[in-house]
């Protein structure tokens, strides 16, 4: 035993003494410091009985380390090893398994056109403070950038706000491809489960086409800066010829559905401003439109977010914690920097309210009158239109100082009031002394149109950019030239559909979920200078059964789209044979009701009905699918409606 | 501090007492050992404990350094390698975009073989989750996890050549598809960030990927490809106020945008429709970087035995590793089982037979010597160096014309010397191990060992007989392949047979188009040994195995010899030999031929290869290899000016460092 510790002994002691062999002869020499050395060893010793303390500290640190990132790296073992069809968790079969047992295979080609904010953006050309950059993703994606270097990004986002195209030296392009939709960020899918389905029953690239462009851009632009519409319109007519000549059906969602409203005039007018298609392009070309969750005539929601940079979900957590997003802690400034960055897109400007007066309502008026929201499931029995709710969800924004109405747009701004505040962070509020912000909130409600003065009043720039774009009115006469122009074009209620009598038009859209209609608003509390002089009233709420909750007045529709907006075309505007439809196309609409997911495991629903997450809505997909495989309108059952839309649209006095 | 305590039993103090030295001693080696004394003491340290402290450790130290490679700024290894090598050149983007050089001529990328991602579409039961995954290109992550299912996927059908039933592997599309191979391993992103510094984004650019499986009509027929790249093209021509196309392929992508400009111009049935003068419309230039014109050698080790020059070296290194039926891999028989299902490697079968690689006695690139073209830099000593490279020349001629032959002797000896038993009437036996290897099928197994005798009987093959041999070997690949290329001379090109589609990837077989402006580039890299025959032996274990595999250990005794592990090497890029990609623009194409009728203007472009001076430059930027050559600034460079607008004149004409005006001389083909 004790030759086994000597052994031990040598080993330990030996190659150290090997070592350190120098210092040894040294130490020898020097005898007159072995005391001196006694002194030090003794503090060592000392030392020596802190050490394991110390070291234990550190011991157990890194043990407790170990000891998560093995059970991290187990669970991840385990997790892996897990069956992909979770026992006791049936997973419906998807609509392509089952369409494809019942014999549909591919037969028309897809064209899927994404909405607003969906599809990635790349990056071609940057500042040098986006180096290394070169074609990732700055939108879409896991947004890593976003929290590395928010500024730059926010820089890069920016358009130029004169011209609303590029900024110098910066040149963020669509990603092109399926990809550029598929997902928008890890695991939040927008268009991959329907490409999933399609491809059960036979789709593919060379028949499922992409048609990404830049959202950012008014859709004119898209075609002068990066000839989006020409590739679209060539991607088409390929796609008709290298498949048999089949005619395409097409999938727009959301803003997508504007955007190929404006593709369809594009193509047929004569080159200089449009395609030269020829006037029968659209008939040659195309079977059915499948709008999902469409916009033809825009949404509130781009209203507040284009007056404040908030909506409802903004505002409910400004009332949970009011300090949050105002503070100039660190100097982030985000909504400020929001707003500066989405105001120079012309696209936002694409989704104000169409119509005015007529389709949304004046001061008493509204077609979604008597409307009741927790009870949305519920019908009310309509007494009469002069039998108003309190609710007052006609009216667009409403100030709650009661002074008599004035006009604000007779006067001028006043530019030097703020003008210290002109800082990093350019509003067009900075330009607006306080005085004029309290004129526009004495003039206290504003409908559908009255917002658009509202808005050309508080930014001045960003309007007239888009006025040259886009229009937002009715067309009395539709034959009068000025509706040649190609700002009408995305604007439903001011061009005719194409002489296509053969095309079928879908509105599918999800209703069930309450959805934004109008806002409460109040001024801002704090005069400090670079805020958002307006937000929502928050703490305005109506009792229990109304729809006013947060400050914002709710009505039925898939939580981004009302109703009115998605269906109105499908219900009335276009039935039939009408001036907007002079060649009688067929209409149908779709609703999906909106279903919670039962459970979490569930994901985002099979059944839902919310905006984006409808794309995984099974009966929606079943009804794609069907389309695509050859099915009309009809055999899938014609109109499917869940909600008030037709007596809605009755109640809008439209001329057809 | 223990060393210090340490030394005091060496000092003189060896009086003091035993007992307290041993005391001392105990408490030192406590200290040396703090995990064991803590196991004396209150927490018990385990093995597992320490295992996961040792966990803990690395994953702390892991951490810290992620850490500091993220904080570091992004310029740092840039900083760290002009420290080491001095400043290095501006990017030829940078450069250029400095001169005041815009984008003008939209571009278009055809890549090769291998290099272009497939994705899935749809599968069997065993490739579940993998939609739209990539299968090649990308990680290559399920290679490892579930090799079979990946085999079976790839694979395509052994008698249509298209795919299997219930499988759908379809090209990546966009720029994506082949700008990296994997992750880190550039193929086009180097040439695409470039020509991005001068303007050019998205809507300029196409990558004309596609699925480089297939023989290049059945990408139209099954895919449509070549009708999408019509439409593309004509997409931009048009949106880029009419500025014709320079096109950009590389390797095989140079006889997939051959058979692409015959098939434009074919009438509709069978070709695309765009009449006669859709060519000279819509191209300016064609930029063919390292393409096999005339077929690669390396295609026929590929079919015959599934093995490169690269495989031959490992397989020489450690002998078992290959063969083994250990795990029951059985890997390169896999292989070869599937890569003979893919039409398209046999479009790089050596084409234009005896007349253009050699026959048994003669080739065009005879006296060549690896090490001359290096000192030949020295002038002063010319004179010198001509009287030895003909000695050398007389000591020892390579017969490369023989590009397949059974034993280093049969290689080096006199044709009148060698004994040759005609393989083609011998009988395919029953093969007697057949039964036993059924899982993995090659067409072997229907051989027998008196085919294999009788092969290796045959000694010596060169490229006209190496096309019997493989009809031989595999029989039903060649069938397939027969009927969508072909490797011949055209005696009469106006002979109505030439019409077929067949003949469209062969420039020995077709016209170019009618485009008297459209300029023809070849740029390709020189100076690495390429492989060009081989010599073979049958493989010792006859059982499963694939029969034959290349003689590692014939290598030669001289220092300079072109034979090296059973493979001859001559001037190339490592994979194309300087024959194939410089003959055509050379010779072939050069003026006004027969193949070239209305005298489009040709130009070659040879880089000479430097490999990379240290680790910190990656793969080089003066790189002449195969794919490294799309990293080559001065291959970038002038890509890039004909993109902004510059002819073949103004590049400079012809740039060529290797002997190929010499050996297309020796090359007798009638023009």
């Amino acid at each position: 035993m004790a030759s086994i510790l000597r052994f031990r002994k040598l080993c330990y002691v030996e190659p150290v003494k090997f070592q350190f062999f120098q210092p040894q002869n040294f130490d020898k020499k020097e005898e007159t410091v072995a005391t001196g050395a006694k002194t030090s060893l003794e503090n060592n010793e000392k030392r020596n009985k802190r050490q394991p303390k110390e070291r234990s500290c550190v011991n157990s640190c890194c043990c407790v380390i170990g000891y998560m990132c093995t059970t991290w790296w187990l669970l991840l073992v385990l997790y892996h090893c897990l069956p992909a069809a979770f026992p006791g968790f049936q997973v419906p079969e998807s609509p392509g398994t089952r369409l494809k047992r019942e014999g549909l295979t591919a037969l028309h080609p897809v064209v899927l056109v994404p909405g607003i904010v969906t599809g990635g953006l790349e990056l071609w050309e940057g500042k040098p403070c986006a180096e290394g950059l070169f074609r990732k993703r700055l939108w879409g994606g896991s947004f890593t950038e976003v929290l590395k270097r928010p500024l730059c990004l926010l820089e890069h986002l920016a358009l130029h706000n004169e011209t609303g195209l590029d900024p110098p030296g910066i040149r963020l392009r669509a990603v092109s491809g399926l990809v550029a939709a598929d997902y928008f960020a890890p695991g939040y899918f927008v268009w991959a489960v329907l490409i999933e389905n399609l491809a059960k029953i036979g789709y593919e690239g060379k028949n499922m086409h992409m048609a990404a462009y830049d959202w950012r851009l008014s859709f004119q632009n898209t075609e002068i800066r990066d000839q989006t519409l020409s590739r679209l319109k060539s991607q088409i007519e390929l796609m008709y010829v290298t498949n048999g000549y089949k005619k395409v059906v097409v999938v727009p969602h959301s803003m997508g559905v504007i955007y190929f409203l404006h593709f369809l005039k594009w193509v047929e007018t004569p080159p200089p401003m449009g395609g030269g298609g020829g006037p029968g392009w659209c008939a040659k070309h195309i079977k059915s439109i499948m709008n999902i969750g469409p916009v033809f005539l825009g949404v509130p929601k781009a209203v507040s977010n284009l007056f404040s940079a908030e909506a409802k979900d903004m505002a409910s957590i400004r009332a949970m914690d009011p300090g949050v997003l105002d503070s100039e802690i660190l100097r982030l400034q985000a909504l400020e920097h929001v707003m500066r960055v989405t105001r120079t897109w012309d696209s936002i400007a694409s989704l104000l309210p169409k119509g005015g007066e007529t389709v949304w309502g004046n001061l008493d008026w509204s077609p979604e009158e008597g409307y009741a929201c927790d009870l949305s499931k519920k019908r009310y029995l309509q007494a009469s239109a002069g039998d108003k709710d309190t609710n007052g969800s006609d009216v667009k924004m409403d100030f709650h100082v009661k002074e008599s109405n004035k006009n604000f747009w007779d006067t001028r701004t006043n530019r030097n009031t703020n003008s210290s505040c002109g800082g990093e962070v350019w509003t067009e509020y900075d330009e607006m002394c306080r005085e004029t912000i309290r004129k526009i909130a004495e003039n206290k409600p504003y409908t559908a149109r009255t917002a658009l003065d509202l808005l050309r009043f508080v930014a001045p720039k960003m309007m007239q950019r888009v006025d040259s774009h886009l229009s937002y009115g009715i067309a009395d006469n539709l034959d009068d030239p000025k509706y040649a122009r190609y700002k009408h074009w995305s604007n439903p209620l001011e061009t005719k559909l194409p002489d296509a009598p053969d095309i079928e038009i879908y509105c599918s859209y999800g209703v069930g979920i309450p959805t934004e209609r109008s806002y409460v608003y109040k001024l801002s509390p704090n005069d400090r200078c670079r805020s958002i002089p307006f937000r929502i009233d928050s703490s305005v709420d109506g009792d229990e059964d109304s729809c006013l909750s947060g400050g914002v007045h709710l009505t039925d529709g898939d939580e981004t789209v009302p109703v009115i907006s998605a269906g109105f075309m499908c219900a009335k505007g276009w039935r039939g044979r009408t001036r907007f439809n002079p060649s009688g196309i067929a209409t149908f609409i779709r609703e999906y009701r909106h279903k919670p997911p039962a459970s979490l495991l569930e994901g985002r629903g099979l059944e839902s009905g919310a905006h984006v997450d409808i794309m995984g809505n099974f009966a929606l997909i079943e009804d794609v699918l069907r389309v695509a495989a050859g099915a009309t309108g009809a055999e899938i059952g014609g109109d499917r409606v869940h909600s008030d839309i037709f007596r809605m649209s009755d109640r809008i006095n439209l001329r057809l | 501090m223990a060393l210090i305590r340490r030394r005091k039993p060496n000092e003189p103090s060896k009086t003091s007492v035993q007992r307290e030295e041993e005391e001392e001693e105990e408490d030192d080696s406590k200290n040396k050992h703090p995990k064991k004394s803590y196991k004396k003491s209150k927490p018990k340290w385990s093995c597992l404990d320490n295992c996961c402290w040792f966990v803990g450790c690395i994953c702390v130290t892991w951490w810290v350094l992620l850490f500091l490679y993220n904080v570091m700024p992004a310029s740092f290894p840039q900083y760290v390698t002009e420290a080491i090598t001095g400043p290095m050149p501006d990017p030829p983007g940078v450069k250029l975009r400095k001169e005041g050089l815009k984008a003008k001529h939209p571009v278009v990328f055809v890549p090769g073989i291998v290099t272009g991602g497939l994705e899935l579409w749809e599968g069997h039961q065993c490739a579940d989750g993998l939609f739209r995954k990539r299968l090649w290109g990308g990680a290559f992550g399920e290679v490892y996890r579930r090799p079979l299912c990946w085999v079976e996927h790839m694979s395509l059908d052994n008698e249509t050549g298209l795919d299997p039933p219930g499988i759908r592997v379809r090209p990546v599309c966009g720029l994506v598809a082949a700008d990296y191979f994997a992750p880190g391993y550039f193929v086009w992103a180097v040439l695409i960030a470039n020509l991005a510094r001068i303007g050019y984004e998205e809507k300029t650019m196409y990558m004309a990927s596609y699925d480089w499986r297939l023989s290049f009509q059945n990408t139209e027929v099954r895919d449509q490809t070549l009708s999408r790249i019509k439409s593309n093209i004509e997409l931009m021509v048009a949106t880029n106020g009419g500025n014709k196309a320079v096109i950009i392929p590389h390797s095989m992508g140079a006889l997939y945008f051959l058979h692409f400009m015959k098939w434009v111009e074919a009438p509709a049935p069978m070709g695309g429709g765009g009449g006669p003068d859709w060519c000279a419309k819509h191209i300016k230039a064609v930029m063919n970087i390292g393409g096999p014109f005339l077929g690669v050698p390396k295609a026929v080790s590929g079919l015959f035995s599934a093995e490169a020059k690269d495989i031959a070296v490992a397989r020489a290194i450690a002998p078992g590793v290959l063969d083994k039926d250990l795990f029951g891999f059985q890997t390169m028989q896999h292989i070869m089982r599937m890569s003979r299902t893919w039409d398209s490697t046999m479009s790089m079968i050596p084409k234009g037979g005896a007349t253009i690689w050699g026959d048994l006695d003669w080739s065009p690139e005879e006296g060549y010597v690896p090490s001359k073209r290096k000192q030949k830099n020295a002038d002063t000593q010319k004179a010198s160096q001509d009287g030895l490279e003909s000695n050398i020349s007389q000591i020892k001629r390579t017969n490369y014309g023989r590009i397949i032959s059974f034993g280093k002797d049969v290689a080096e000896a006199l044709s009148s010397d060698i004994e040759r038993i005609d393989f083609r009437d011998a009988v395919k036996g029953q093969s007697v191990a057949n039964t036993s290897c059924r899982d993995v099928w090659t067409e072997y197994h229907d051989m027998g060992f008196g085919g294999i005798k009788a092969v290796a009987e045959y000694k010596v093959y060169t490229a006209g007989s190496i096309l019997d041999l493989l009809h031989f070997v595999a029989p039903k690949m060649m069938e397939r392949g027969s009927a969508h290329f072909s490797y011949g001379i055209a005696d009469d090109l106006d002979n109505p047979k030439y019409q077929h589609y067949k003949y469209w990837s062969n420039p020995l077989e077709t016209k170019l188009p009618n485009a008297p402006e459209m300029e023809i580039f070849s740029l390709y890299g020189v100076g690495i040994p390429t492989e060009r025959s081989y010599v073979y032996k049958l493989s010792p274990s006859a059982e499963c195995a694939i029969p034959f595999q290349i003689d590692s250990s014939a290598d030669e005794q001289y220092e300079d010899s072109c034979l090296k592990g059973g493979v001859y090497t001559v001037d190339g890029d490592e994979t194309v030999p300087v024959l194939s990609s410089g003959f055509m623009c050379a010779k072939g194409w050069r003026g006004k031929t027969r193949f070239n009728p209305s005298g489009s203007q040709m130009f070659i472009r040879e880089y000479d290869h430097s490999p990379p001076t240290n680790l910190l430059e990656g793969r080089g930027t003066q790189s002449g290899a195969h794919v490294d050559i799309m990293g080559n600034f001065a291959l970038i460079e002038d890509i890039m000016r004909v993109a902004a607008g510059a002819t073949g004149e103004e590049l400079g004409g012809d740039q060529v460092y290797s002997d190929i005006f010499k050996w297309s001389e020796k090359i007798h083909l009638q023009l």
